[in-house]
């Protein structure tokens, strides 16, 4: 039983180092003194307040929440041609090619970032915007779209789609009350996916970006003023809720979808 | 009777295999009509390409008379039933039931009455607003079969429905699957690996081995009377003795048995049409003959080797003296009479109607 012991201790240690710091978050956000240091000052919402008359964040907002509802909808809809591909289709060159499009999640995003600045400004001559980012974006999203619609796919019985044909309806008519239906929940993980990823994402964001920064490329600015350092706290705090709530109702839809197809839980990131 | 579906030369090739290889029948209007054979025999490709669910590599479907080249499986008058049933999960039963209505032109009212009475016709009034996730594997059956009966299809095709049923739930569709096409008057082809099934409930089988088709005749003529030795093993049991066949006399064809001597089979019996170098000869056809007053045409002596007792019935294997092979003999278990014992001497006897002929 003694080792039983050690291993539980070592899970405790390794989740304490891994959360510590996200706890420190809220708890420096609530904070009102004006240094980040212990012992803390009293509990109040005036950094919060803060955050709101800044301007400049306000617009920085605004661009990430664009950047990210398109990145979301075009990486969902690029993941799912390639997972309906991959699962109903046998075709030369597919383990290749499913390949090379999940790379970018084991990729260093610092090479994305880099290469992408080369192609686009050196040999294509475009200049940086929100669509350069969105482009960076789009490419790191597409794998996580497909891991997740692959299940959803490959939990959709074949047979379902060829008894909706031979019923009378068509490819399209299929795919809109069958398959669409189907593989919804798994749609809407996607989407909450790319969306949170997209959010949260910096270096791409921070060698891509244009005149319009985005939040997280905002708040690396904001930490060389250390008066702003509470503010930056508060700011985090409220996309560390966000992201939770998002991810909650992204594995939320797809364990939904698992369940209406009736199959086993295989997968999935949380 | 006309036939409602024509197979000619139906090829079938998925790169290098071939599962279909120039497979021609004609099935007719308003029989059950099974396809039987080993799994990757070709029957469900067979099934497929009548329902347009895979293209040809050569050859013709013709259903009603029309060629289906290039007519695709919403416009061709076949429904199918799937393995798996295809039951849509996130529709209720009467959705699913209507499904196919969906591109009819009729009222909702009529649509209703349509699905009250396809639902009537499987045993399942009222269930139209059950989800169909509490649905048991029976019901799903039912349901699939009313989705596709609503539409009254020329033909239903039917791919190993019964394969996720348990023992006693099985024999019961049997049954009723028969009542039901019966009652319909529809062509059903029912894809099956279970011999037994087929049989049960076809008016007319066809044996698939390695993508040919091996025999097409009625059950009975399947059973007592197979063309060829993977048909006759496929379909029941058989016993198999070499033979010699010399000359035929008065409808007897005279057959030398090594170790056994001389037979007589009826001419018959020999469903090849060919000479035949073998015998064959079903454990039911062999009869035992306990007391010294029961003979046979032709009588041989044998000891028991291994008795199966299965209540009404006894197995038994009996060497025959000058055979090396035992033979599997059936007995129905009467009141009072016997039921051997291993190391038993006994003697066996059968008649020349008893025997066939193989190649």
């Amino acid at each position: 039983m003694k080792s039983g012991r050690f291993l539980t201790l070592f899970v405790w240690v390794y989740l304490l180092f891994l959360y510590l710091p996200v706890i420190l978050l809220p708890l420096f956000a609530f904070n009102t003194g004006k240094i980040i240091a212990f012992p803390l000052k009293g509990f109040g919402f005036q950094w919060f307040y803060e955050l709101a008359k800044i301007e400049a964040l306000h617009t920085a907002v605004w661009t990430s929440l664009k950047i990210a509802i398109i990145t979301s909808v075009l990486a969902t809809i690029l993941g799912m041609f390639a997972s309906r591909a991959a699962t109903r289709f046998s075709f030369p060159g597919k383990g290749p090619i499913m390949g090379l499009i999940m790379v970018p999640l084991v990729l260093p995003e610092i090479i994305v970032a880099v290469s992408l600045i080369v192609v686009l400004i050196k040999v294509m001559g475009l200049g940086l915007s929100i669509w350069t980012i969105i482009l960076g974006h789009v490419l790191i999203c597409v794998p996580f779209s497909i891991a997740i619609l692959n299940g959803a796919f490959r939990s959709l019985d074949k047979s379902l789609e060829e008894a909706s044909v031979d019923l009378g309806e068509t490819k399209w008519t299929t795919f809109r009350l069958i398959t669409l239906p189907l593989v919804m929940p798994g749609i809407i993980s996607s989407l909450l996916i790319s969306f949170v990823i997209s959010l949260d994402e910096f270096i791409i964001a921070f060698f891509l970006t244009g005149s319009e920064p985005t939040l997280s490329v905002y708040i690396w600015g904001m930490l060389r003023f250390p008066g702003r350092i509470p503010a930056v706290m508060a700011l985090g705090t409220i996309m560390l809720i966000v992201s939770l709530l998002l991810l909650t109702a992204s594995e939320y839809f797809r364990r939904r979808g698992l369940r209406r197809s009736g199959v086993q839980d295989v997968g999935g990131f949380i | 009777m006309k036939p409602i579906i024509d197979l000619i030369n139906v090829d079938k090739s998925y790169g290098d295999l071939r599962a279909l290889k120039g497979v021609s029948a004609q099935i007719m209007e308003g029989e059950f009509f099974s396809l039987l054979g080993p799994s990757g025999c070709g029957k469900t490709t067979l099934l497929r390409t009548i329902a347009g669910f895979e293209d040809l590599t050569d050859g013709v479907v013709l259903i009603d008379g029309k060629d289906m080249d290039g007519v695709p499986p919403n416009q061709r008058p076949a429904n199918m039933v799937f393995q798996s049933y295809a039951i849509f999960p996130h529709l209720n039963v009467g959705e699913n039931v209507a499904f196919g209505l969906r591109r009819k032109k009729m009222s909702i009212l009529e649509k209703k009455e349509k699905v009250k009475e396809a639902l009537k016709m499987v045993g399942l009034v009222g269930y139209e607003n059950r989800s169909s996730h509490t649905l048991s594997g029976g019901q799903r059956q039912r349901v699939a079969l009313a989705r596709a009966l609503i539409l009254r299809p020329r033909v239903l095709l039917l791919d190993e429905p019964l394969s996720a049923l348990d023992k006693k739930l099985r024999e019961q569709m049997q049954t009723e699957l028969r009542r039901l096409q019966r009652q319909v008057g529809i062509t059903f082809i029912l894809v099956t690996h279970d011999q037994e099934e087929a049989l049960i409930m076809s008016d007319r089988i066809a044996v698939m081995f390695d993508g040919e088709i091996a025999q097409l005749d009625s059950p009975q003529e399947l059973y007592s009377r197979p063309k060829t030795k993977e048909v006759a093993n496929f379909i029941g049991i058989m016993n198999f003795l070499p033979a010699i066949a010399s000359d035929a006399k008065d409808g007897l064809i005279k057959v030398k048995i090594p170790g056994l001597g001389d037979a007589l089979i009826g001419e018959d019996q020999a469903p090849s049409g060919s000479i035949g170098t073998q015998i064959g000869i079903r454990p039911e056809m062999l009869t035992i003959l306990l007391s010294d007053d029961q003979k046979a045409e032709k009588e041989v002596v044998g000891t028991v080797v291994e008795v199966n007792y299965y209540g009404d019935m006894s197995y038994y294997s009996i060497a025959l003296d000058g055979v090396t092979e035992p033979l599997s003999v059936s007995m129905r278990n009467t009141a009072g009479r016997k039921v051997l014992e291993p190391n038993d001497k006994t003697r066996v006897g059968w008649g020349a109607e008893s025997l066939i002929l193989l190649d």
